[in-house]
């Protein structure tokens, strides 16, 4: 049966991530993202999970790659400079390449900030933060029941390709409260890593699957492997010979680029016959949604693309809308980034006009309405 | 040679392993081996996890769970690891870069939680890999990469860190005595049962910090080891300016009734469900 609940995105991402089968949060406390440790603390326990407040973001963060590497799904949250801080060991999450989730609930930076203010200035750092090339995958939800729903499919993401996910919520999500319908769980799946079907003896740590995937075994069950922050052969081993570094740098890339189609996830508005299209993503779009919705009412054709996954970008799903529209239109909250990925895939087929707002509030839906009355 | 039972420890298809000839870390990692091997923990229940440094080398080289982490971090890791799976026995190494300088914060944390880790601090007094720079166990006066007019920082006591952190169970050895390294370890490895155990492991880096410092002969840092070691019952009797110099090594402190971290966090877990 559906229950309805009267939620903050900060609880639903972690009731969300309970949900999806997490059992170990490893946290720091920090402005606006400390209420999904605190439910965590709270939830975990009674179904035998484990929260640990560790001593810094970075411990946080090890944490919950070794439970990871123990079994378990894990996670972790943060928020401005704590994000920051944990970009070293999401490094080592993409090379040995250890699933968890890693929750940003974005406030204005640099630095210490704005810690109760939105922004949506990390999406960049969500795709470049770590050092080296890996390939991301990050969601923004734009709801209270999306920040459930995607902490699922964020969960799922990272057990299916074995890395790091990153879930970009703001601060109006995680402290804002509406209605929540609690999925069924018949209504969602849920994705387990592959575990190794090849004996404790023959088992190879990182020989791929035929997905680009290397089963996982979990340290106690078994199996004896090595994990390392190291660039290894599919042994697990350091290597500095350029076919295995190739190898290496190149299936940790193309593991996410090959399913590429199954990852990106967007939702278009009214795009039916418009002529203009706005594109903004997390709590943006729900003023977006507002204007375009009054501004339909009075005969104006303007639609709206949401991108669900920011990485990886949907460009494909960018370029024929690009054919379809005059202009592009982007509000972020920041200084102009998710434009710049926008322009790139537009690829000079319709305008695009980036708009910024990077004074601590969030987009009405008036200023919205006049950006498109500008080109409509 | 190395008995059967410990080189059935060893991934010898791995070596040659990175370490200098002369290195004393090999001494260390014989003596972990030669423990465990005593203690008889079968190896897919072991997890030797590590920060980074030529001490944090030495998981590759043992066939059992694990873990290279990143440069310090190596106690938080493996404090996600003991959370998630109890039952394994973890031996952390670290250099005393790693250890008590980057990874100095989830060092004493580690230490305050008491949680089952045996957490081995490889001293060379050196960061050896990076090429011989001073460390937070740099000797004041000696010479190094970054220290070329003689370090003037003050040193850290490891075991007396340990202690005021909150650990259970610190000793000190030194490689020059691998029996008592091996007979502290095995003592340490059975206190992960009651939490936290800190050895520290006075290895020397012949080649880094050596030869800056008029040591650059293996032979001659065993011997350098051997005339300023004291025993812990000796040194009790001894005056502060007596132990000049001196390094004390044995047991310093041993509490078998303390409570470890993931036995108490179960009552946590008890105390949810019978809340929920």
């Amino acid at each position: 049966m559906a229950q309805n609940e009267f939620w903050q995105g900060n609880k639903a991402i972690a009731m969300g991530a309970i949900a999806a089968g997490c059992r170990f949060f490893g946290g720091y406390p920090i402005t606006p993202s400390t209420e999904i440790m605190e439910t965590m603390s709270e939830e975990l326990p009674k179904l035998g999970g484990k929260f640990m407040q560790m001593e810094d973001e970075i411990g946080g963060i090890a944490s919950a790659i070794g439970a990871s590497i123990a079994g378990k799904k894990t996670m972790t949250a943060s928020s401005g400079p704590g994000i920051s801080l944990k970009q070293e060991l999401l490094g080592y999450a993409y090379i040995a390449e250890i699933p968890i989730v890693l929750a940003n609930v974005q406030r204005g930076g640099p630095s210490t900030g704005l810690p109760t203010k939105i922004s949506q200035a990390d999406v960049m750092q969500a795709k470049w933060g770590p050092n080296g090339d890996h390939g991301t995958i990050a969601y923004a939800p734009c709801s209270i029941q999306d920040c459930y729903e995607i902490t699922i499919k964020a969960f799922n993401s990272a057990e299916r390709y074995r890395q790091p996910v990153i879930i970009l919520a703001d601060e109006v999500l995680g402290h804002m409260r509406e209605k929540i319908t609690i999925p069924d769980p018949s209504s969602y799946t849920i994705v387990d890593r592959k575990k190794p079907t090849a004996s404790p003896d023959e088992f190879v740590p990182y020989r791929a699957d035929e997905n680009g995937v290397p089963p996982m075994a979990a340290f106690g069950d078994g199996y004896r492997w090595h994990v390392t922050g190291l660039t290894t052969n599919e042994w697990g081993f350091p290597t500095n010979e350029a076919p295995d570094i190739d190898l290496k740098a190149n299936r940790i890339l193309t593991k996410i680029n090959r399913f590429r189609d199954d990852i990106v996830e967007y939702t278009e508005d009214y795009m039916e016959d418009a002529e203009v299209a706005v594109f903004s993503y997390g709590s943006v779009y729900r003023s977006a949604l507002r204007a375009i919705r009054v501004l339909r009412e009075e005969g104006v054709k303007v639609g709206h693309f949401r991108p669900i996954t920011l990485w990886p970008f949907p460009d494909k799903e960018i370029a024929e809308l690009s054919k379809k529209v005059k202009t592009i239109i982007v509000p972020e909250l920041n200084a102009g980034q998710m434009v710049l990925e926008v322009e790139r895939a537009a690829a000079g087929r319709c305008e695009v006009i980036g708009k910024s707002l990077i004074n601590g509030e969030l987009y009405k839906p008036a200023e919205i309405m006049s950006f498109i009355k500008e080109v409509a | 040679m190395p008995r059967d039972d410990v080189k059935n420890l060893l991934r010898s298809n791995f070596m040659p392993h990175i370490w200098c000839p002369g290195c004393g870390h090999g001494i260390i990692m014989h003596s972990i081996l030669r423990a465990l091997a005593d203690l008889q923990i079968p190896k897919e229940k072991i997890c030797i996890s590590s920060g980074i440094g030529c001490s944090s080398r030495m998981p590759g080289y043992i066939d059992a769970c694990t873990l290279h982490t990143a440069h310090g971090r190596s106690l938080a890791f493996a404090t996600g690891v003991k959370m998630a799976n109890p039952d394994l026995t973890i031996v952390n190494v670290m250099g005393d870069g790693d250890g008590t300088a980057i990874g100095g914060n989830h060092f004493i944390h580690a230490c305050r939680r008491n949680i089952g880790i045996t957490a081995v601090v490889m001293n060379n007094n050196i960061y050896g890999m990076t090429g011989g720079q001073a460390s937070p166990t740099t000797p004041e006066g000696a010479f190094a990469a970054t220290a070329p007019y003689g370090a003037i920082d003050p040193t850290f006591d490891v075991c007396k860190l340990a202690i005021g952190a909150g650990a259970t169970y610190v000793a000190r050895a030194t490689v020059a005595n691998p029996a008592l390294c091996e007979q502290i370890l095995k003592k340490a490895i059975e206190h992960q049962k009651h939490g936290f155990a800190l050895v520290e492991l006075v290895s020397y880096c012949h080649t880094q910090f050596g030869r800056k410092n008029k040591r650059s002969r293996p032979m001659d840092n065993i011997n350098f080891l051997k005339e300023r070691t004291v025993m812990k019952a000796q040194a009790d009797n001894m005056t502060e300016e007596e132990l000049q110099g001196k390094i004390v090594v044995g047991e310093f402190l041993n509490i078998e009734n303390a409570r470890e971290y993931t036995e108490r966090y179960d009552e946590v877990i008890k105390r949810a469900k019978a809340k929920a």
